[in-house]
């Protein structure tokens, strides 16, 4: 507690400051002094948040109020918004289900519903991917290298730099090696095998692992950093009591340091779920999430139809929709999963 | 959020224990074994980042030749062509200033209000805490239509402000609920002795909280400018004008965009633009490892 933590309960503006720590006067001199500290104090809050505040409602709060608004309606972005017309749920439902209306329904099935769950498939296909794959790979190279070895502060550094390069940088350097005339092609040629039919990124089936690949290769390195982050605080005491006791390496690993790590795994997989859900910069810069968006995400999608053709009003539902889903998935991961760890975290830090 | 519940490690600065000198090194099997894993980690890793160097030595038809050797003869024409044009260079000045700002800014406004967050008692503190902490639930992708339409509107497309105000914006929540802990474990003793030496709240915290509260801010700082040296949603819509006024990783979509079919150039391109990131990276990597896994580990 603080020193401007004083006595809350007579609640107003009279409720006093203490760091004005003198003789207690009574009568109204008292009161002036306390009003003016008052407002004095709000001044000071004021000029401290007031900024903060500011830009943080201007640029955060309101544009996703407004992704709120937009979404119920027709608009294009260019003409005013008070011309847009004002269509309830439709953009929602088109997305969904192809809308309400018969007679557009099988071209807005084709245009927006189909695209729309195919981005959506590919969002949860990643996370599904992402613990089946990342978490496993990411573990075993953590636990492999959590042990004094030469150069290790090294090879630390190296695996985490893909983390620190931006994915556009990532992105142009793995298109070029995907190239179908490119690296990739020629060693899988050496090794007498082909590329895939249409091409690394343009083949339906491969394109979606391609990416998956690549977006592995960025973000591994995070995983594993974490992971080793998190051996770190095990105590060495342990496991080397346990390898006294006879219990094998794999032993060690597995009922020592992986459960005590838990915690920072179950973090770590919050924020690859919330990840994989908004992704879109390096979908972006590999084509776009595909030309028959065979990788498109939720949010490639969305800036597909929203921005580059400028259709707002869906754009807009789509990141309603993405948000909705990215806020569930948040609330039920931490009160199922999470709330565990943060009750344990709490009473440690007593 | 997960964040709170964390933020603790970062404050009191233990992140990563220090393992060195706990064992003489022995190079058993398990070693080996370490070693091998290693080996393979760094070559996965490192390889494509050299092909990408290396390949923008080569010109365009040994490329196509022989994707996979080594460049023969070495040209450099490829880098030359682009260090002596003035476009990458505005485009590295463009990221740096963005970069800069938008860290000043996040850092500054965000320790601001993370001080009376922390050390007032007012109504309404718990309140506007929970506003910002809100904010880590609504990322820019969610926003970025009305954003777009907002920066518009305000007269800023094209221009480099209305890239590193909204990044500002965007960066504070986890700087708050970073610094907000931060401050509050400074003693309140320093507070009540500086009021005794008559220095008023806003002096205190100039002078004294600001410079204590460094370890937190430098964190908060790095991560801001990791953040927005790689931005490229925001700048995709924003800077849609001429190549120089584009920051770096626009510039090397749309060089990459321009001369398609000049794959070593974009090579070249591309590493360029990748060794100012490094260069920071290799600088601060203890402090954006701590940083990071301060906000993440439990």
């Amino acid at each position: 507690m603080t020193t401007m933590e004083t006595s809350g309960k007579k609640g107003g503006p009279v409720g006093g400051d203490t760091s004005s720590a003198g003789p207690r006067l009574s009568g109204p001199e008292q009161i002036q002094h306390h009003k003016s500290d008052t407002v004095r104090k709000w001044g000071e809050v004021g000029l401290f948040v007031g900024p903060a505040l500011v830009l943080f409602l201007t640029f955060v709060v309101f544009p996703v109020a407004s992704a709120a608004r937009y979404s119920l309606y027709k608009w294009n972005g260019i003409k005013q918004f008070s011309e847009a017309e004002f269509i309830g749920f439709e953009n929602y439902a088109r997305a969904l289900w192809g809308g309400n209306d018969p007679a557009t329904k099988d071209a807005f099935l084709t245009a927006y519903t189909e695209p729309f769950w195919q981005a959506l498939s590919h969002n949860f296909a990643i996370i599904a991917l992402s613990m089946a794959i990342q978490l496993p790979l990411a573990l075993i190279v953590a636990l492999t290298l959590n042990r004094q070895f030469p150069g290790r502060s090294l090879v630390r550094v190296i695996i985490f730099a893909p983390y620190v390069l931006s994915e556009v940088i990532a992105g142009v350097m793995w298109l070029i090696i995907f190239d179908p005339n490119g690296f990739a092609t020629a060693v899988v040629q050496k090794i007498g095998l082909s590329m895939p039919s249409g091409g690394w990124f343009e083949d339906q089936t491969w394109g979606f692992w391609t990416v998956f690949f690549i977006v592995t290769w960025k973000y591994l390195g995070l995983a594993i950093i974490l992971f080793l982050a998190g051996l770190a605080g095990v105590p060495q005491e342990l496991q080397e009591a346990a390898s006294i006791d006879g219990a094998s390496w794999w032993q060690v690993q597995w009922r020592i340091n992986v459960p005590l790590i838990g915690p920072t795994i179950r973090v770590w997989a919050f924020l690859s779920i919330i990840g994989s859900i908004q992704l879109f910069d390096m979908v972006w810069v590999l084509n776009r999430g595909g030309t028959t968006g065979q990788y498109a995400t939720i949010a490639s999608f969305m800036m597909q139809v929203g921005y580059f053709r400028k259709d707002v009003g869906f754009g807009s539902a789509v990141a309603v929709i993405m948000f909705l889903i990215s806020l569930g998935i948040a609330l039920a991961y931490m009160a199922f999963v999470l709330r565990r760890d943060n009750a344990a975290a709490g009473e440690k830090g007593r | 959020m997960i964040t709170m519940a964390t933020v603790d490690t970062v404050a009191t600065g233990e992140t990563r224990t220090s393992t060195k000198l706990r064992k003489p090194v022995q190079l058993d099997a398990g070693t080996w074994l370490s070693i091998v894993v290693a080996v393979v980690a760094v070559a996965l890793t490192l390889g494509p980042i050299l092909y990408l160097i290396l390949g923008g030595f080569k010109t365009q038809q040994q490329l196509t030749a022989d994707p996979v050797g080594l460049p023969s003869p070495w040209v450099l024409q490829n880098y030359g062509d682009i260090v002596s044009q003035p476009v990458f260079w505005k485009q590295l000045l463009n990221s740096t200033f963005v970069a800069v700002a938008t860290t000043a800014g996040v850092v500054l406004f965000g320790t601001m209000a993370a001080y009376p967050l922390a050390r007032y008692r007012f109504r309404g503190r718990d309140a506007i805490f929970v506003v910002f902490t809100t904010g880590l639930m609504f990322p820019l992708t969610v926003a970025i239509l009305p954003l777009y339409l907002l920066i518009r509107d305000f007269g800023l497309v094209g221009n480099l402000w209305g890239l590193v105000i909204p990044q500002i914006a965007f960066g504070l929540a986890l700087t708050i609920i970073i610094m907000r802990p931060f401050l509050q474990s400074i003693p309140k003793e320093l507070e009540e002795a500086a009021f005794v030496d008559g220095i008023t709240r806003v002096g205190f915290f100039w002078r004294i909280l600001l410079p204590l509260a460094r370890p937190g801010m430098v964190t908060v700082g790095v991560l801001a400018f990791i953040g927005s040296w790689n931005a490229y949603l925001l700048p995709l819509l924003l800077l849609t004008g001429k190549a120089d006024g584009m920051t770096l990783p626009l510039g090397v979509t749309q060089f990459q965009g321009q001369y398609a079919s000049a794959t070593t150039s974009i090579m070249a391109y591309t590493s360029l633009s990748m060794i100012p990131a490094l260069v920071f990276f290799l600088l601060l990597e203890r402090r954006i490892v701590d940083g990071l896994t301060g906000a993440v580990k439990g």
